[in-house]
């Protein structure tokens, strides 16, 4: 148990400003900018904005900043951060497929409507180092269309039509369906009430999207390696920009008051059937802020996972278990819990402490006791 | 007090009956334009204002929260993905003669209150059906030009990387 302590201050502001020092690093470098974690940083944005829970991109490029690269840091400044503002109300939910796309893959199949998009990725790269970005000044970058971006209406553009890969199987009743609920305003939200399971979809949802990615990889790498497996393809990823739409109380009319860059995943896996459901394939679902690849890859592999008590297969494995992987998934409660053990625990040790010594004391009473038993056994 | 109910008394277009849904969805349109402009882009345009109206704060720029949802396989259950900063508020402009003028709201993401400010007061103008034709013209059509500009540039790049892993293996006739 931990104890509170008082005193050392002089010591903490001396601690606090060493930190700042630190943080800066040799004055001689030049220091970093916000724009500049924002801009060349982008995928850490990305991930302190989806597990902070908060899209705001200055905002995590600050808390990175802050937390020197410590992205679970960065993460706590962002939630401490959220706590401190008003809500205004919620979106319409986002609609992933009018999405402006960047990035769209299947591995499902190869022919899809609008084509497979490769985008930004770091796939297909030979992961070799590239000295060139070592070296200063501005290295080989940038698209040959930035050069004539004049000349855009000559170029060829992205089908309108990027349809959802998982909504050409809904045609034939071969893949679950997903249907909206019987209320949109009825929305469970884990930063309002307490969990408490069974949970429904959205608070599993929920749970995940801000679930640390590696605890999630993990368990989505288990699903595969057999604690829980579930015969995953990745039906399709899509990366780019949604509108988010709001309807103001006091306008009582919807407006777009932006646009977010999203990550989606949709798993498609085997589902042999039951004595009601005839076989067909069932989906893991997966979303995240910015560009969050493997999160939201092992998030829909987890999602499937954890639809196994309503598909009545058996619980073999971590990742099927709802209560230790949504009790679990929060780094900033697991870091809590995990890191407070550093601080005083001066009077609870020393109450162990004291524990320990007297009962080496009962026992070596014992132990002389017997020994003393022992000599006069012999002597008699 | 009711700003749905203030601009519609205060607007000369809500006096044609049954127009009430056109003029939010022209409103909704536009607030959405202004919205996703380039702050800089709605600065000069308000610095390059000949009459510019004289305006109140009817609520100053604040900053909080909207939570974002998404649905469980893109069409299924509504979930709460996570929350974005949205800055909003009001102003009121006067008209030329006095009268009450047309209150102007900015509700957009992120944390810019000059941008928040600038959005509400184009929105309030844009209510003003003498200014609204002129306004059309030099500020809402070039912004969406914009917008779409933008889209069909990253449009492009990515068709760029559109990709077919299968060409190798065609024969050549």
């Amino acid at each position: 148990m931990y104890v509170a302590v008082k005193g050392g201050e002089a010591a903490i502001n001396e601690a606090h400003k060493l930190l700042a020092e630190e943080r800066r690093g040799d004055p001689s470098v030049s220091e970093l900018s916000v724009d500049q974690i924002d801009e060349q940083l982008s995928l850490a944005v990305d991930r302190v904005m989806t597990e902070g829970s908060l899209y705001d991109r200055k905002l995590a490029a600050l808390a990175i900043k802050q937390a020197r690269g410590d992205l679970i840091e960065a993460i706590f400044l962002i939630r401490a951060y959220r706590t401190t503002l008003p809500r205004f109300g919620s979106s319409s939910p986002v609609d992933t497929a009018a999405m402006g796309i960047r990035r769209r893959i299947s591995a499902t199949f190869k022919d899809i409507p609008g084509g497979q998009i490769l985008g930004p990725t770091f796939d297909y790269t030979h992961r070799l180092l590239d000295f060139k970005l070592a070296a200063e000044g501005d290295g080989g970058h940038g698209n040959s269309l930035d050069e004539d971006a004049g000349s855009i209406d000559e170029k060829v553009l992205l089908d309108e039509a990027m349809p959802r890969v998982v909504d050409l199987l809904k045609h034939e009743g071969l893949i679950e369906d997903e249907r909206p609920g019987d209320d949109d305003d009825d929305v469970g939200d884990l930063t309002r009430e307490p969990m408490s399971f069974p949970v429904e979809r959205d608070i599993r949802l929920q749970n995940l999207a801000r679930g640390d990615e590696g605890f999630l990889l993990a368990l989505g790498y288990s699903t595969q390696r057999g604690y829980g497996r579930s015969h995953p393809f990745a039906g399709e990823i899509r990366l780019g920009e949604v509108a988010v739409e709001f309807t103001p109380e006091d306008l009582g009319f919807p407006i777009e008051i932006g646009e977010l860059t999203l990550t989606e995943c949709q798993m498609v896996n085997q589902f042999k059937g039951s004595a009601e459901a005839p076989p067909q394939f069932t989906r893991g679902y997966g979303l995240s802020f910015g560009h969050c690849e493997r999160k939201v890859i092992a998030m829909a592999l987890v999602d499937r996972a954890l639809k196994g008590r309503a598909l009545g297969e058996t619980v073999e494995g971590p990742a099927q278990d709802e209560e230790f992987v949504m009790e679990h998934s929060d780094n900033i409660q697991a870091t809590g819990f995990v890191e407070h053990l550093k601080l005083p625990h001066y009077v609870d040790f020393q109450s162990e402490l004291e524990l320990v010594r007297k009962m080496r004391r009962k026992m070596a009473r014992a132990d002389a006791d017997n020994a003393n038993n022992e000599i006069v056994e012999a002597a008699e | 007090m009711n700003m749905s109910n203030h601009i519609a008394s205060s607007s000369e277009d809500q006096r044609a009956p049954g127009n009430a849904d056109a003029q939010s969805s022209d409103r909704s349109a536009w607030m959405s334009i202004l919205a996703k402009a380039d702050p800089g882009e709605l600065s000069r345009a308000w610095d390059s204002l000949d009459d510019k109206p004289k305006w109140r704060w009817l609520r100053k720029p604040e900053t909080g929260l909207v939570m974002v949802r998404g649905r469980a396989g893109g069409t299924g259950a509504a979930f709460n993905l996570g929350e974005m900063t949205v800055t909003r508020c009001a102003v009121v402009t006067e008209s030329g003669d006095g009268d009450g003028g047309f209150t102007g709201q900015g509700y957009l993401a992120g944390r810019d209150r000059r941008h928040a400010e600038l959005a509400a007061l184009f929105d309030a103008l844009l209510q003003d059906s003498s200014r609204r034709p002129a306004l059309e013209d030099t500020l809402l059509k070039p912004l969406a030009d914009g917008l779409t500009a933008r889209r069909r540039s990253a449009s492009a790049k990515s068709a760029a990387t559109k990709v077919d892993f299968f060409t190798l293996v065609r024969g050549e006739d």
